[in-house]
């Protein structure tokens, strides 16, 4: 499968999670936001955003504890909890949401 | 956190049957396949990148090499008398209805072609012995359902002549992945772990930084600065456990009680960056290779820091590796500790530091929940724990009543040696294969079902990572919700009470 951002094609593996990890813009993350059925608001990008930070700083994404305690610093307990990551991003906040972010899939049993 | 309300009235209620023979559905589940391996995550493993010119002969090689080699295999392939006794026991036979997931059809896709190449009656009168040709057509098979099965062995327990069906799904794998054919799941994992020391992929810099942030969680908690120490060179434990533990929920907060445990009990302990990884995937691809290399990195940190112990965490089939074959693997451990089991389970740790009075326990504090637990597959037929015969059953299920003041077994017949795999071992962890694991998890399911309408069991405790992951994605499928299922040392987390801890 692929995504199409300004009629440019962007390569992906089986799953949808992008393989050329500079590849990634806002405008594709919301691409990839529109094939897994999310409409991206402001929360959805708070989270999006933090992962790429942390990404880019740690070469993994957050273990969900680390993202909520985050998500709950910057935008209230109401916003960051267990519960609302996963009405923002049902297919859970590690793997969907790093999908969005255009970051490799967490791996092994988990 | 409610789950299903079923107790309308006071009276035992079926919800259902966890044994319930399913309707028979020939290729019910012969389009479930995973994703098979790319080149870069077979090769780093020792397998041909994609299929092999000749893999025909390869294979048949294969099958005759490990047949020589292990012969167990050969006894497996060579004893079935066809009784029938395990055909009901596979809980993805239950969950899909495909007779090819019988664990005796399931040997039976790679005994046919044994049989064509290495019995007298199958070389010279095929059709007589039910033995078949090795055409691309059954090795596709053998990929799909072979990952069908999740090397739980509890078809194994009801075979009168002790076949084991994972034995078999082990070595069809490693023939696959001699040919070139790999599942992605496992071999991305195994070839991320050779780089990283883990199967997340976490790096120490990231390693190090998550230990950190549950130090302040803890210390908010308690009042009370509760170490999880990194790469402690001297320290006299080494904790190995699964990556999980440094990621997911409620693997996390398993973690946090092995830490509360330790800094109450007042050893010194460390994690290893090097060795940053408990769950062993050498063992779902049978490969021997990559088990031991998976392994040795264990013995090297344990040199490498000069511990003096080795306890594993809350992690199914690593503890099935690490008590049955660490010794073999990366043996001999002359150099740790003799007075302790080597490797010691963190339950057995607890346990012990539950008898000698080190906790100071408050059991109050789980009594939201009402509590069952899950024997994990390999931790209860493939391993042991503590000085009594039956400690892998009876240990976790001691913590939990030391700690919890409501606590209901599951029907007897689907717990200890008998449980029901979680649906997602055996590698089959994998969200293309969610449909399998979401059926496969039927029969717990039911019984967990069964002890809620019965005890009002509202949370299920379990301690294998594989168990924990796959029961919050599954759980809400069958009336819960995902934190429904807890880590043990979760519950053991909540109920200690640390010396100078601040109590709200």
């Amino acid at each position: 499968m692929s995504y199409e951002v300004d009629g440019q094609e962007i390569a992906t593996d089986e799953e949808g999670y992008i393989t050329n990890l500079p590849d990634w813009t806002p405008e594709l993350g919301a691409v990839i936001a529109k094939a897994e059925e999310i409409e991206m608001g402001e929360e959805h990008w708070a989270v999006v955003n933090f992962l790429r930070d942390y990404y880019e700083e740690y070469q993994i994404a957050p273990a969900v504890r680390v993202l909520i305690k985050s998500i709950k610093k910057s935008m209230g307990p109401e916003v960051g909890n267990n519960k609302y990551m996963y009405e923002l991003f049902p297919y859970g906040p590690a793997k969907q949401a790093c999908k969005i972010a255009g970051l490799p899939k967490p791996t092994g049993c988990v | 956190m409610a789950p299903h309300d079923m107790n309308t009235d006071d009276a035992p209620k079926v919800v259902g049957d966890p044994f319930k023979m399913p309707k028979i559905e020939c290729g019910a589940s012969m389009d479930t396949n995973t994703y098979k391996a790319a080149p870069e995550h077979n090769e780093p493993l020792g397998f041909p990148g994609e299929l092999l010119d000749n893999w025909q002969e390869v294979a048949i090689a294969k099958i005759g090499e490990l047949a020589e080699k292990n012969r167990a295999f050969q006894v497996y392939l060579d004893t079935c008398v066809k009784c029938g006794a395990c055909t009901d026991k596979c809980h993805y036979f239950l969950g899909t209805g495909d007779p090819k997931n019988m664990p005796v059809a399931r040997q039976d896709l790679l005994r046919s072609v044994y049989r064509r190449y290495y019995t007298f009656a199958g070389k010279y009168f095929p059709w007589l012995v039910g033995a078949r040709d090795l055409t691309k057509e059954v090795l596709d098979e053998w990929y799909t359902y072979y990952h069908q099965c999740s090397q739980c062995r509890r078809c194994s327990v009801a075979c009168p002549y002790g076949i084991d069906t994972a034995e078999i799904s082990m070595a069809a794998r490693e023939i696959l992945d001699s040919v070139g054919v790999g599942q992605k799941y496992c071999n991305e994992i195994i070839a991320k772990l050779k780089k990283t020391g883990n199967n997340l992929g976490l790096n120490p810099k990231a390693l190090r930084a998550t230990l950190e942030d549950l130090e302040e969680d803890l210390e908010d908690e308690t009042g009370v600065a509760v170490k999880l120490p990194l790469d402690v060179q001297g320290a006299d434990i080494l904790l190995i456990t699964p990556s999980a533990d440094f990621f997911a929920e409620p693997h996390i907060d398993g973690l946090l009680g092995y830490a509360k445990v330790f800094h109450a009990a007042g050893v010194s302990w460390t994690i290893s960056s090097y060795a940053s990884e408990a769950a062993n995937f050498g063992m779902f691809i049978g490969s021997y290779e990559n088990m031991r290399e998976v392994s040795w990195r264990i013995r090297q940190a344990a040199k490498d820091l000069g511990v003096k112990r080795i306890i594993f965490g809350e992690c199914g089939h690593a503890w099935r590796v690490g008590y049955s074959f660490l010794n073999t693997l990366a043996g001999p451990f002359d150099f740790l500790d003799q007075n302790y089991p080597i490797p010691q389970h963190i339950m057995e740790f607890t346990s012990d530091a539950i008898d000698d009075g080190m906790l100071k326990i408050d059991k109050s504090k789980n009594d939201e929940f009402v509590m069952t637990y899950h024997d994990s597959c390999n931790v209860a037929r493939g391993s042991s724990m503590g000085r009594q015969v039956g400690g892998q059953f009876d240990l976790p299920r001691k913590v939990m009543k030391a700690v919890c003041n409501h606590f209901h077994d599951m029907e007897r017949d689907t717990i200890r040696e008998n449980t029901f795999c979680c649906g997602g071992g055996g590698g089959l962890l994998t969200d293309d294969l969610m449909d399998l694991r979401i059926k496969g998890a039927k029969p717990r399911m039911t019984a967990l079902q069964q002890v809620t309408a019965d005890h009002g069991v509202t949370h299920m405790a379990a301690i294998c990572a594989i168990c924990k992951t796959q029961f919050s994605k599954v759980m809400p499928k069958y009336g819960y919700e995902m934190d429904n299922i807890m880590s043990v040392h979760q519950l053991v987390a909540n109920a200690v009470i640390l010396d100078g801890q601040e109590e709200d």
